[in-house]
């Protein structure tokens, strides 16, 4: 079985952000990691193979184009659970579902262009689901970050 | 602050929101594949990531590849007056990747400030919200944690 090395660690711990912005970036990187640029791009390519890495690339945030992001959660009864997920995860403003242990089961982060697509997001899986969704999006932004090691 | 994309600045975004090229000049890819220079990508994305439309360029982990297997988001039932200053201090904590105040759904729920914690197991998590609990002290009248169980989506921002 396939295993991380300390570069790939190096890797997955130091390319969490501040990839330049240039032509040879993963040039300019490979040398931070001490291996050539043809050996980063080989080792993202299998750090996301692997699904070591979900993606590699820039992080938007919708909100500062004029969108809008949103979580959302419902109690869905077991016996539905699957049919509800299919109405939900159908949706293309639906950007993650997470199923949690709770009486609120499903938790849901809506993305959408203009900020009148979340409430019509919410209303179509409503009118599909025949549940009620609750909307929380986000009043105060404390902190957001990424603070994962390898 | 917001910052108004137009055809150019959606065309970078749609070319790269699932990810940048792996490719030498990542950069010069994208221009050829929506049709300008280099050079007007890589201004247009160094203003994006200026003016915060991008967060940030570089790897997403998969958390739970890397041994990350408990993500509890604890929420927590903080009085109105106290929770701005308390929410920082939570969200300064440094095992907390995200802390929010969101509104409160009387009366099935009641919590109105959000953070993630993530822990390489549930012990781990527990502790930690025990922490977070601590310094919220009386000013918290409730709080619990839901741990996820199962990814059902998760394709990111696509516009």
């Amino acid at each position: 079985m396939w295993q991380m090395d300390a570069t790939d660690r190096d890797i997955v711990n130091g390319l969490q952000g501040g990839f330049p912005i240039c032509e040879r970036p993963y040039r300019e990187m490979a040398q931070q990691f001490g291996i050539s640029e043809e050996e980063l791009i080989k080792r993202l390519e299998k750090l996301l193979a692997e699904k070591i890495l979900t993606r590699f690339g820039p992080m938007f945030q919708i909100e500062r184009m004029g969108g809008a992001f949103s979580l959302a959660a419902m109690k869905v009864p077991e016996e539905d659970y699957d049919r509800v997920t299919g109405i939900v995860n159908e949706l293309p403003e639906v950007a993650h579902n997470y199923r949690r242990e709770h009486d609120f089961n499903m938790w849901f982060v809506l993305a959408t262009e203009a900020p009148e697509g979340i409430n019509q997001a919410i209303a179509r899986i409503e009118a599909g689901s025949c549940l009620p969704v609750y909307n929380m999006p986000k009043e105060k932004e404390y902190f957001v970050g990424t603070r994962f090691t390898a | 602050m917001s910052h108004k994309l137009d055809a150019i600045d959606r065309a970078i975004v749609q070319a790269t929101q699932s990810g940048l090229p792996l490719t030498a000049r990542p950069y010069h890819d994208i221009a050829e594949q929506i049709g300008v220079l280099p050079e007007v990508v890589m201004r247009r994305m160094q203003t994006m990531l200026d003016d915060g439309v991008i967060r940030r360029i570089g790897a997403v982990p998969n958390h739970y590849a890397l041994g990350w297997s408990a993500n509890g988001m604890t929420v927590w039932d903080v009085m109105n007056d106290y929770i701005d200053e308390l929410g920082q201090q939570v969200g300064a904590l440094e095992f907390v990747s995200h802390c929010y105040r969101r509104p409160r759904r009387l009366p099935d729920w009641r919590f109105n400030l959000f953070a993630m914690v993530h822990g390489r197991d549930r012990a781990e998590v527990e502790a930690k919200a025990e922490e977070i609990a601590a310094l919220l002290g009386l000013h918290c009248r409730a709080h619990t944690i839901l741990y996820s169980t199962k990814i059902l989506k998760k394709t990111g921002l696509r516009i």
